[in-house]
């Protein structure tokens, strides 16, 4: 009896630290060189966008052979803002990557925490995905112009749903109406948790207009149950049957970028190193199918090109959160 | 009947060796996830996800589909055996759950929440299978209005029922709203509570709150009266699973009754499990004292470990039909297996059954083996797990801390959350030495921002213009429910006032 006792707690204490153990990929380890071990912080919990964007990373490089070691540890918490001020605080280390995004831009400004992205090392921009405005089905409205005509009436009796507040639905939806002549703090913006959220105050009728990625509502629109009415992308992209913004004569373009920073303080040529390891991802098959896979485009940036983006980003980001009245 | 034939060609692709091995992983790893404290089907999803990429999508999706499942076979185990519940869709299964355990009839309540668990799923996914298309249109009748009139509707229905004390009740709900309120505020972007720090920003995880409440708060409890109580009796850790005639037939009419609850509540996204579990539990205690039974609340009753169980995985088999046919993910681990499904092309929502027919059938057929095949691995583990009170009780309680911690570890990897589960633990503490209930505080986190959100999302969308809330049939059926509901209880505690009063009088004379 005893004996059987023992056995069952032996039994679930391996369990449990065999778990543990999976789940805490710890960060902790020597300085070696990035080639042999790379460790790639996603901000966000498991599942999240910027999850998925590290270990489709993570997979990649190990697939080619790139890096012997990759692995993913998940910092979340207030949009990433917690995993950024974990990295600032890592200075100098040569072999963590972090995985970075349009979401952080905006949530470090919101927070007001001191650390922010001009204090990392930035590495590369790989992949874009884009906003898109829709209508429920029932809707009376069928193209932009109708709705912004309506909108400019009243704005408060058109609500739109998207995501949290200071997320990239949120920003676009300021923008669209600073440029279609509304006061951004006047929009009458509905926040919800995920697209998820608000496909279904679409299904339901609740909001006026819903502003999410496409490719959340991909086969909503080809279904019908969704009419979009634009896309936030520059110009039309393949197989996307909708609008840009910019068509129908509304001057706004925004992308949903993911990307890659380092720790402040390192070497040059380790810097160098890294964004050849991510260079090397960018041409492998692997990252070709990843993209395609879901659906991103590709948007590939380094060096120089990749900083003065960053920058102009993060000027037009706070102009506009400051605009919105948060 | 095409469904009909659907589904068995599906079983056909479902009931291979191979397959049926994925399915037999998936179940045992998502049990033993849904076990420990903390960790969910949520995470198991996640982390295998990338270990799937080699599977083909038949093989993963079965897997995913039984770790589903799994997860909520298992939560309820420790919560039974040992009070503290690892996630937020066990804690109604452990009130009587855990009663019962005490009583010595732990395997039993371990069978019980596994019968539950199948039948719960079992309906759920058959009536998805045949009426996904009616089903979802539930979904699009259910804007802010209905969802806060839902909630307030809830709010009504359970507390009144799980607390004993009016004041001692409104304190812990009290406690509740505060502990949910922390965090930055949705729709206004506020900071709440947070003391200025970024690691607060995202609220209190609610498995935080009933780790720490529940699981940590009962380990200083016993801890505290080790040396008073005495001779502690005995926990009898034997005893059969298998329900016998006459217990059956007590359970049966709550499985049903549990199912009925979970049912809606899956295709409708406000928040998982946990309203409906609760809703289950509050109708079998109301039941309970109309028919004078003494075992609910004191040594426990198999209704209410029947009816919620049946209720959570109800909902966990419905929320699959709207993720399928709507693309809707109505919980965590919806979600999660939303960006999963994506990954091999295959997109849920209206499309999904005309365009991925070859993949769809098989999964739902494997649902139906999955549950089969946990309810075999589930019911005979009982009695197993049940000897786990076997351990002795210092041993035992060091190991549930150690779980509890790690477990709240796993959830973010933040030396926040272990400071404030021991925190919350202190506080479950103190609630209990004082007696204040503790199911109120958990209803409030749950309920309270849920209610507070959708009030402000009514609101937001109709200008102010206070009309929106009354301004549908479901709000208006929920509404009259619940008046008539309040003032049932006032009659009857009336009544019982009256009666108390006449006895009283009887016993003078």
């Amino acid at each position: 009896m005893k004996k059987r006792i023992i056995s069952i707690v032996v039994g679930v204490l391996t369990i449990g630290v065999f778990t543990a153990a999976a789940m805490d990929a710890s960060a902790s380890g020597s300085t070696a060189s990035a080639r042999s071990k790379l460790t790639i912080m996603a901000p966000a919990a498991p599942g999240g966008g910027w999850d998925g964007f590290g270990r489709e990373a993570q997979q990649g490089l190990r697939r080619a052979g790139i890096v012997n070691n990759a692995q993913v540890i998940n910092v979340p918490g207030a949009g990433g803002t917690i995993g950024l001020s974990k990295l600032v605080q890592m200075d100098g280390r040569d072999d963590m990557l972090m995985v970075t995004g349009a979401v952080m831009i905006g949530a470090s400004v919101l927070s007001k925490t001191s650390e922010s992205l001009a204090d990392t090392t930035p590495i590369a921009r790989l992949a874009d995905d884009y906003s898109v405005l829709v209508v429920p089905a029932a809707s009376p409205y069928n193209t932009m112009a109708e709705f912004v005509e309506a909108w400019q009436k009243a704005p408060g009796a058109h609500s739109i749903a998207g995501g949290s507040l200071g997320s990239i639905d949120h920003l676009l939806s300021g923008l669209l109406g600073r440029t279609v002549g509304i006061t951004p703090s006047a929009v009458n913006y509905v926040a919800y948790s995920g697209g998820g959220e608000v496909l279904a105050s679409m299904l339901s009728n609740t909001a006026a207009a819903g502003i999410s990625g496409y490719n959340e509502f991909r086969d909503q629109i080809e279904a019908g149950t969704l009419r979009a009415l634009g896309i936030s992308s520059p110009e039309r992209l393949d197989g996307v049957p909708v609008p840009t913004f910019i068509e129908s004569g509304i001057d706004v373009q925004m992308s949903n970028w993911r990307g890659y920073v380092a720790p402040p303080g390192i070497a040059d040529d380790a810097r160098d190193e890294m964004v050849a390891i991510i260079t090397e991802l960018h041409q492998t098959d692997e990252w070709a199918d990843t993209l395609r896979r879901n659906n991103w485009t590709d948007s590939f940036q380094v060096g120089d090109e990749f900083d003065a983006f960053l920058e102009e980003e993060t000027t037009r980001v706070s102009d506009l959160i400051r605009e919105l009245g948060l | 009947m095409d469904q009909l034939t659907h589904l068995l060609e599906g079983f056909s692709v479902a009931l291979t060796p191979i397959n049926l091995l994925w399915l037999v992983i998936g179940a045992v790893l998502g049990t033993a996830v849904g076990v420990l404290p903390g960790l969910g089907s949520a995470m198991a999803v996640a982390l295998l996800l990338p270990v799937t990429f080699s599977l083909d999508p038949t093989g993963a999706f079965i897997m995913f589909a039984s770790i589903y499942f799994g997860g909520l076979f298992g939560d309820s185990t420790a919560g039974i055996l040992l009070n503290t519940p690892g996630n937020s869709s066990a804690i109604a299964t452990t009130f009587e759950g855990h009663r019962m355990a005490k009583d010595g009839r732990a395997a039993k309540a371990l069978g019980t929440s596994a019968m539950g668990a199948f039948l719960g799923g079992m309906i759920a996914t058959t009536l998805v299978v045949f009426f996904a298309p009616y089903l979802v249109r539930l979904a699009t009748m259910f804007g802010p209005a209905e969802y806060f009139a839902l909630a307030a509707f809830a709010f009504v229905a359970i507390s009144s029922v799980v607390a004993e004390s009016v004041l001692r009740g409104l304190l812990a709900l009290s406690i509740g709203l505060a502990l949910a309120m922390v965090g930055i505020d949705g729709p206004s972007g506020a900071a709440r509570f947070t003391l200025g720090l970024p690691q607060l920003f995202d609220g209190i995880s609610i498995i935080v709150i009933t780790v720490g409440l529940l699981a940590l708060g009962e380990v200083l409890h016993v801890a505290s009266r080790i040396h008073r109580d005495g001779a502690v009796t005995r926990v009898s850790a034997g005893g059969s699973p298998f329900l016998n005639w006459r217990e059956f037939r007590k359970a049966f009419p709550a499985f049903l009754r549990g199912t009925s609850f979970g049912v809606p509540f899956g295709v409708i996204p406000v928040g998982g499990s946990e309203v409906p579990t609760f809703l289950a539990y509050g109708t079998e205690k109301r039941l309970a004292q109309r028919r004078g039974d003494t075992d609910f609340g004191g040594r426990g009753a198999i209704q209410g470990v029947a009816a919620p169980e049946a209720a959570g995985n109800a909902t966990a088999g419905t929320a699959m039909g709207a993720l399928l046919a709507l693309g809707l993910p109505t919980s965590a681990t919806a979600a999660m297996m939303i960006a999963a499904f994506q990954q091999y092309g295959m997109q849920p929502g209206p499309l999904l059954f005309e365009r991925s027919a070859d993949l769809v059938w098989p999964l739902l057929a494997s649902l139906f083996v999955g549950l089969v095949i946990l309810l075999i691995i589930n019911l005979p583990f009982a009695a197993v797990w049940a000897k786990l009170l076997l351990v002795p009780k210092h041993y035992l309680y060091a190991g549930i801390t150690l779980f509890a911690m790690l477990g709240v570890y796993a959830i973010a990897s933040a030396e926040m959350d272990l400071w404030l589960v021991l925190g919350i633990g202190l506080l479950g503490f103190l609630m209990r030495r004082f007696s204040i209930p503790l199911a109120p505080v958990l209803i409030a986190a749950i309920l309270g921002p849920l209610a507070e959100t959708e009030l402000r999302r009514a609101l937001a969308v109709s200008e102010g213009d206070l009309g929106i809330l009354v301004g549908s049939p479901i709000t208006i059926a929920l509404y009259s429910l619940m008046a008539v509901a309040i003032a049932f209880t006032l009659f009857q505690g009336l009544h019982a006032r009256a009666a108390k009063r006449r006895a009283l009088v009887d016993s003078v004379r």
